[in-house]
């Protein structure tokens, strides 16, 4: 019989291997990007399992908005990406330093 | 242990594996394929969770839209590896304990809190359709919010291309407030002159060319 503590604690392993990922991998955006991926991903799965265990389809909504959310995010920030390697030719984040932050 | 459990556990094993090798991944393109298998094995998660819709657009939209998005982009970048490996080593104890421990602490308050254990979950009938049920609350309830991911959508995809969109050197293009505000004074030249007769020698030189 699985609860709903099983999907939590596997949406909470997930979140901090994406938090992990970000430590890891600071150096190449694109990996760091990817880590959020997955710590939507969690987050998400989170959202599915209380819809259902609550009887509760808004929370499927959230993971809808979530969802949209995230594409857009994935979208223009992999577009920032490709626009700084055209003009710096590296994807290293301690490269950018122009902005001085 | 019946049919549920044993399908829980194998995508939870997937889902945990294919999510410990994006982070540790050596090259960006396997990283990306595991963040693929990462996305339907947890899809398949949220079948067993009855979020059939939401399970279907995850593998459909989200893997074949933003996660192929990802595989252009690691693709088409020609990235020097050796460079980013650096401070991965570093980095690893560090994030490896503050991972584990986070990780830790949720899964023993999760597991040892009274709430979250005994609950059941809501069975549907055959004839309960997820999708019906998520229509009628988006289209209904939630429609101020689906027209704003619906703009959200929009904007994005207007950032990316006027982002990355690059302009061509020799390209010709208008001026149009130069177009707009041009006066009679800049285009037309008003001349003074007396009239002129050289209509005799025009006929004259004409006729010569013909012959």
């Amino acid at each position: 019989m699985i609860v709903l503590s099983d999907f939590l604690i596997l949406g909470a392993v997930i979140f901090c291997m994406g938090v992990a990922g970000i430590l890891f991998k600071r150096k190449n955006i694109i990996n760091v990007l990817m880590a959020i991926e997955l710590m939507l991903l969690a987050v998400n799965t989170n959202f599915v399992a209380f819809s259902h265990y609550r009887g509760d389809p808004a929370g499927q909504i959230f993971v809808f908005f979530i969802l949209v959310v995230a594409a857009a995010e994935a979208a223009i920030g992999l577009a920032i990406v490709v626009l700084l390697f055209r003009n710096r030719q590296t994807i290293e984040v301690a490269d950018w330093k122009e902005l001085k932050g | 242990m019946n049919f549920e459990t044993i399908v829980f556990y194998v995508f939870a094993a997937l889902t945990v594996f294919a999510s410990l090798r994006v982070i540790t991944a050596r090259n960006p393109v396997h990283a990306v394929l595991f963040l693929v298998l990462a996305f339907i094995s947890s899809s398949g998660i949220w079948i067993l969770l009855e979020a059939e819709f939401l399970a279907i657009s995850l593998v459909l939209v989200y893997v074949g839209a933003v996660m192929v998005l990802f595989l252009f982009v690691v693709m088409m970048l020609d990235i020097n590896m050796v460079r980013l490996r650096e401070g991965f080593w570093r980095w690893l104890p560090f994030g490896a304990v503050l991972a584990g421990l986070m990780a830790f602490e949720m899964a023993w308050v999760l597991s040892s809190s009274k709430a979250f254990a005994g609950k059941a979950a809501v069975k549907h009938g055959a004839d309960y359709s997820n999708t019906k049920e998520l229509g009628r609350l988006i289209y209904t309830e939630y429609v101020f919010p689906f027209e704003i991911a619906a703009v959200i959508l929009l904007v994005a995809m207007v950032a990316a291309i006027a982002l990355t969109s690059r302009r061509r050197k020799d390209a010709k293009s208008q001026v149009i407030h130069e177009q707009i505000s041009v006066k009679k004074a800049d285009r037309l030249r008003l001349i003074k002159m007396s009239p002129e007769i050289h209509a005799r020698e025009n006929v004259d030189s004409t006729a010569e060319v013909a012959r």
